[in-house]
């Protein structure tokens, strides 16, 4: 065995002994505990878990690969999957907090007087979280065929057995303790390797800083003025204002994300297990600082990842990489297929250019306006996804370095699936079960009913994992779509009007979900199958030029204009929620969240 | 009754002076005005395009931190504070 693979055990595992540690260590013993965690969590604690169950495989692999490839036009996840928290501070964790139930189907229930919106919102809870879920299970499947070059589906089995040990025994509280350790394991895994670059590229350690910095080859040149530089001359688009699809899009793509964040089922139940109102404001921003150390180190990941990549293919200009020179990464990632070469001159060397034709053309440079000429692009795949991966290797970083991106990446994606499991799982026991269909149910068989959902939800995500379904890739548009269209508004209108009454948020959120899933359907397929796009998946076809992901904002927009329209013909809402709601605005003393 | 009232509409003011700091940096600086700022630097960053990947989180931390702050004394004040 190498070193690196070696090390790569030693740290994975070690992680694992420490989660089912905790494990043990926080069993639950009643349902509130299973839930919320028994509701005694300080915000400090709740902040660094929150952190951990929202950034999922999504924010540690994928986001600084999308940023180094969309340049400026990637900005709308940083704001996006930012400022939801400051809505969710201000609009809704405080009050939802003050009502002090289990679930967020729950509180729709007791504020909408109605079992039809309670099973519709577990209806979109479900869905938003299954799809979630199911690139968790592919992030620690492939984490573990790459990294321990053990079979995806071994590795998917062992990440399941893990998930079951600590959600299962240890229901929300469990998890909140193992989400704690892996925040840690995951900023560590994160920030490490960027330090180390950022202090290699610029002299200056800190990432934040180092993007804004001078080069440290004594150029005196700006790294992002360079990575423009090298960029353009390539004929791709100036990496610090290249947009994406027009400033109304990113505009509508950056609320979308925002309001969907702020709408996720398993973020906001992490606010039912802090014991007051000020403690759930307080948890919004110590979650924000624990998740702004990652996402404000991102860019840094992106920007410098594509200059390092850029100066390994073409060290100097116009000499090229030869290609039977390649170092060891490239290797290794072209084996998986996600880096792909083809040397269309039969030069030997490796060209990485815009031009994706055949033949040699020459382009206007966007920043200098000089015309330059382009041979064809020979690496005719590099997969975003490699970006954070790859990186400590590009940079030549030492081996135990790149086995903890290997525990951090891990981490990330089996914190997120706790989280997710926990909220299915409370939604069918508690709310299916305990509230519509055996409202007679003990507590203790009611925490027997959780244990055994979950196994069997932890059953079904693995499958879906192991054959995840032909729509899984338009997945996340619909989660965050969901969350943002239906979710979202029926919370804030019930905690801001008083009047609203239940009919109203009910026809809301059917007309904000189907406004949205039929212009996802419409654009990227029904139920996501190829072909069955009667309007196209492109551009010209957008209504006003909104991406199907970015469209979340328009179905809120929906949703509210139906409620109120709705509310002005069946009229408000009985005066007794009127009064429920006045109680929720007030903190005042706040019990644990509980059950009747 | 009439305290509730008062204390209510204290924090939607509250809320809309954060929201609207929260909208300006993120919205504003970040996207709407990005090319005129980008005009201007902060070291190696366009300041427009250090707004929508950097100012616009540190923004947003303030202004959750600013809330409690603000809404932990609204609660004394009103003596709604958890007991």
């Amino acid at each position: 065995m190498d070193e690196l693979k070696l090390y790569t055990y030693i740290a994975v595992f070690s992680t694992f002994a420490l989660y089912f540690a905790i494990a043990w260590w926080a069993r639950a013993g009643s349902t509130s505990d299973f839930y919320v965690a028994g509701g005694g969590i300080t915000p400090l604690q709740n902040g660094m878990a929150i952190g951990a169950d929202w950034m999922s495989a999504a924010s540690f692999i994928s986001m600084a690969g999308l940023i180094a490839f969309l340049g400026y036009g990637g900005s709308v996840f940083l704001m996006g999957w930012t400022g939801g928290y400051v809505l969710l501070a201000m609009l809704l964790a405080p009050y939802m907090r003050k009502h002090g139930k289990f679930t967020v189907p729950e509180f729709i229930f007791d504020r909408y007087y109605s079992k039809t919106a309670r099973i519709v919102a577990v209806a979109c809870l479900i869905i938003a979280s299954l799809t979630y879920i199911i690139g968790q299970m592919k992030g620690v499947g492939v984490a573990f065929s790459r990294f321990l070059e053990v079979d995806y589906g071994l590795g998917l089995g062992i990440g399941m057995f893990v998930v079951w040990v600590y959600a299962v025994l240890g229901g929300m509280k469990g998890i909140t303790y193992t989400q704690i350790a892996q925040y840690v394991v995951m900023i560590f895994a994160y920030t490490i390797p960027a330090i180390f670059i950022s202090f290699q590229l610029t002299g200056n350690p800190i990432p934040q800083l180092g993007l804004g910095s001078t080069l440290a080859d004594g150029s005196g040149v700006y790294l992002l003025d360079k990575l423009d530089m090298v960029v353009t001359d390539l004929g791709f688009k100036e990496y610090t204002t290249s947009n994406l699809g027009g400033t109304l899009n990113m505009f509508a793509y950056t609320i979308s994300l925002m309001i969907g964040t702020a709408g996720l089922p398993h973020v906001i139940m992490r606010f039912f297990t802090v014991p007051s109102v000020q403690a759930a404001r307080q948890s919004a921003g110590y979650a924000l600082v624990f998740i702004g150390l990652l996402y404000t180190v991102a860019p840094a990941v992106g920007a410098m990842a594509r200059l390092n990549l850029m100066n390994t293919i073409e060290p100097t200009a116009g000499e090229n990489l030869v290609y039977d020179e390649r170092p060891q990464w490239f290797k290794d990632w072209e084996k998986t297929g996600l880096l792909k070469f083809e040397d269309k001159n039969g030069d030997g060397k490796i060209q990485y250019t815009s031009n994706t034709t055949d033949e040699t053309i020459t382009k206007t440079n966007s920043m200098t306006g000089e015309e330059i000429v382009l041979l064809p692009n020979e690496m005719v795949k590099v997969d975003r996804d490699i970006m954070v991966l790859a990186n400590p290797a590009i940079a030549n970083l030492p081996n135990w370095v790149i086995a903890l991106v290997a525990a951090g990446g891990l981490a990330a994606a089996l914190s997120t699936a706790a989280g997710l499991l926990l909220a299915i799982s409370s939604s069918i026991s508690h709310d299916l079960m305990k509230g519509v269909l055996t409202p007679d149910l003990s507590e203790k068989n009611e925490l027997l009913a959780g244990r055994i959902v979950m196994t069997i939800a932890i059953l079904i995500s693995g499958y879906l994992g192991l054959h995840p379904p032909g729509f899984a890739a338009g997945t996340v548009a619909l989660a965050f779509g969901l969350a943002a269209s239906s979710i979202f508004p029926a919370l804030m209108m019930g905690i801001f009007s008083k009047k609203m009454s239940g009919t109203a948020a009910i026809a809301g959120m059917c007309a904000g979900i189907g406004i949205t899933m039929l212009y996802v359907f419409q654009h990227k397929g029904i139920m996501f199958i190829p072909g069955t796009a009667f309007l196209g998946d492109m551009g010209p076809n957008w209504f006003m030029g909104i991406s199907p992901n970015a469209f979340g904002a328009v179905g809120a927009l929906v949703n509210f204009a139906v409620a109120f329209a709705v509310l002005q013909v069946t009229g408000p809402a009985p005066a007794h929620i009127q009064e429920m709601v006045d109680n929720m605005r007030a903190p005042g003393d706040c019990a644990a969240a509980h059950d009747h | 009754m009439e305290n509730k009232e008062t204390y209510w509409s204290e924090n939607i003011r509250i809320i809309l002076i954060c929201l609207a700091i929260w909208f300006v940096v993120s919205f504003g600086f970040g996207l709407l005005l990005v090319e005129p700022l980008n005009a201007i630097s902060l070291g190696g960053y366009k300041l427009g395009f250090w707004f929508a990947q950097q100012g616009a989180i540190y923004a947003f931390l303030g202004l959750i931190f600013w809330y409690g702050h603000k809404m932990n004394k609204l609660d004394i004040k009103y003596d709604t504070e958890s007991k």
